[in-house]
């Protein structure tokens, strides 16, 4: 048992250092280097020297790496280029309202995502479940940026309920920032409901078929019990993987959802970033992406060796 | 295949899949003799006019008619992500036949890269390549057919391992036939029907990462009629012009949800079930 959690953890410690090491050397490909790509016509004379004093540019690719990944490790990310502060100074508040929104809409979504699930499993082909998983399909399938674009439209510029866009800014309290989260929160949570809840349904329609459900059934076992007792638990170990994946599509929509509400999170700092071919910037939020997704996803495994004793067997 | 398609055609979700990509593909071949107007002339006297006779879905801001630019606006899309959808496929496909076939430690480290590269948001990490590369098909196109074949690979592999294990296989194995031959004639011919649901599934997803990055800015360029730039565009005039919005909204994802229906049907029909198969 510890060897096989020390394992899940030294999957995620690779998968980290992977993903930095791709994301170093796809810089290191480009033509040229970063100063000369920010600076476009400009790089030439002090101000590309500077620019390469201020990266540390002249020091070779290996020793770069080892600095930028040490740094990133105690939350030193370097300069960034456009904005010439220390990245860490400019991330601080985004990443706190950028996980303000990803953790409400997780939240939000997953409670509500297994019930729906559940229900719809149980009463499968019935009215319930065909007009759930046609609303799951639309939200699945429909892209971010139209779902967000209907909500504005009903809710900010009919109804006037919300703002349609973010206007406090990024160093905003709570309370403040509260009426400019619904409509974003909204949207992110009505994806990551319908990909956990098309899980959970056929994850609890696989079990509902199982034998150890018709004998109890054949026991005369009360259909209640037998759904929360016997069908729920197992058919929760295959969704909590989905849970975790849904978690990298919620990191993808993130950038969307808050390009679209202009709310000031990481995502939209990252367009910025890309806008200003300020690539320092840009490699920074992408890592610290990558190392939250590997995260969730190591909790997802964590929890699923918690719940599935067969996991825990060797042969897995 | 004429089967097929009579049972795809023969449940409501797979015959409305089915026509929703047929429309949009025929729509798209043959949009410069439908587009009433060229899409990217721009006209100062007719500035946001909403829906009449002449402009059927309305005016965008630079005067354009909203009707031929969405006529037009999928033709980039569809080039794009059908490509990335085939170049997916095709090596996502081929190394999940591979390793599925081979096994061993080949298959597990690779597997384990798979997995590394399964755990990246991939959007992020075409983010980072369009501010390296900068934006334009070929950036795209690669990109997200790598990103869409790690997938695949996952898929294609679990089931190739399952056929790699049967009594043809081993037969021919015995019979010392080369790996080439029993990849392409014992392993693909019984791994198609997954590859073409795969491919056609991905394709949808595609569709929706590259409106998302014209969105965002990154995908097609201004002046060229695209659905995910145009709501970008005229979003600003939502109040007062919600029709320059409202018909790429309504066309991107009718396109979308029909390939995904007509993904999903073609998968029951060959006797797939992806509910349960693929959570990726």
């Amino acid at each position: 048992m510890p060897s096989l959690i020390l394992r899940r953890f030294s999957f995620a410690a690779f998968t980290i250092g992977f993903v930095s090491i791709v994301m170093f050397a796809a810089v290191e490909a480009l033509p040229g280097n970063v100063c000369t790509s920010f600076l476009q016509r400009f790089a030439q004379g002090p101000r590309l020297e500077r620019c390469i004093e201020q990266q540390g540019l002249e020091r070779p690719a290996l020793v770069r790496y080892g600095d930028w990944a040490a740094g990133a490790v105690q939350g030193d990310f370097g300069y960034s280029l456009k904005k010439r502060k220390p990245i860490s100074e400019l991330i601080r508040e985004r990443f706190r309202n950028t996980a303000l929104l990803g953790g409400l809409a997780a939240l939000l979504a997953i409670p509500f995502a297994i019930f729906l699930g559940i229900a719809a499993g149980v009463r499968r082909d019935r009215p319930l479940d065909l007009s759930l998983s046609g609303a799951a399909m639309l939200a699945m399938t429909v892209p971010e940026f139209v779902t967000a674009t209907a909500l504005i439209y009903v809710f900010a510029i009919t109804l006037q309920w919300f703002p349609a866009v973010t206007i406090v800014s990024p160093g905003a309290g709570f309370l403040q920032m509260l009426p400019n989260i619904v409509l974003p929160v909204i949207v992110l949570s009505a994806v990551l409901i319908a990909h956990i809840m098309r899980m959970m349904r056929a994850s609890v329609i696989d079990v509902m078929a199982s034998d150890y459900v018709q004998m109890a059934r054949l026991k005369g076992v009360p259909e209640r019990r037998i759904i929360w007792k016997h069908v729920v638990p197992n058919a929760m170990i295959p969704a909590l993987n989905v849970i975790a994946l849904t978690i990298a599509w919620l990191l993808a929509g993130v950038v969307v959802v808050e390009k679209v509400f202009n709310y000031p999170g990481l995502g939209t700092l990252m367009i910025q970033a890309i806008y200003d071919r300020d690539l320092p910037l840009v490699q920074a939020i992408a890592l610290i992406f990558s190392v939250i997704y590997v995260g969730v996803n190591l909790l997802a495994d964590l929890a699923a060796l918690a719940l599935d004793p067969r996991l825990r067997r060797k042969g897995h | 295949m004429r089967k097929l398609i009579a049972t795809i055609a023969s449940k409501p979700s797979g015959a409305l899949g089915l026509g929703l990509t047929l429309f949009h593909l025929v729509l798209a071949v043959l949009a410069p003799w439908i587009a009433p107007f060229d899409p990217t002339v721009q006209n100062a006297d007719a500035i946001l006019l909403p829906p009449n006779a002449t402009h059927w879905m309305g005016t965008d801001t630079l005067g354009r008619d909203v009707f031929s630019r969405v006529v037009h606006g999928g033709r980039l899309a569809i080039a794009v992500t059908f490509s990335a959808a085939v170049v997916a496929t095709l090596w996502g496909g081929f190394a999940g036949i591979f390793f599925g076939t081979v096994g061993g430690r080949v298959d597990e480290y690779s597997m384990r890269i798979a997995d590394a590269f399964l755990s990246m948001p991939w959007l992020l990490f075409l983010l980072l390549i369009i501010s390296i590369g900068g934006a334009g098909p070929l950036t795209i196109i690669p990109t997200l057919g790598f990103f869409y074949g790690v997938a695949v690979l996952r898929v294609v592999r679990g089931a190739a391992m399952q056929i790699s294990a049967r009594d043809f296989v081993t037969a021919a194995k015995a019979r010392g036939e080369a790996l080439w031959p029993i990849l392409t004639r014992e392993m693909f011919p019984n791994l198609s029907d997954i590859l073409l649901v795969e491919g056609a599934m991905r394709w949808s997803w595609m569709l929706l990462a590259f409106s998302s990055l014209s969105f965002l800015g990154f995908g097609a360029t201004p002046p060229t009629p695209d659905w995910g730039l145009m709501v970008a565009q005229e979003r600003g005039l939502l109040s007062t012009a919600p029709w320059g919005v409202f018909w790429p909204c309504v066309a991107l994802s009718s396109l979308i949800i029909g390939i995904n229906l007509l993904a999903d049907a073609v998968g029951k029909a060959l006797g797939l079930d992806r509910a349960t198969a693929a959570a990726v």
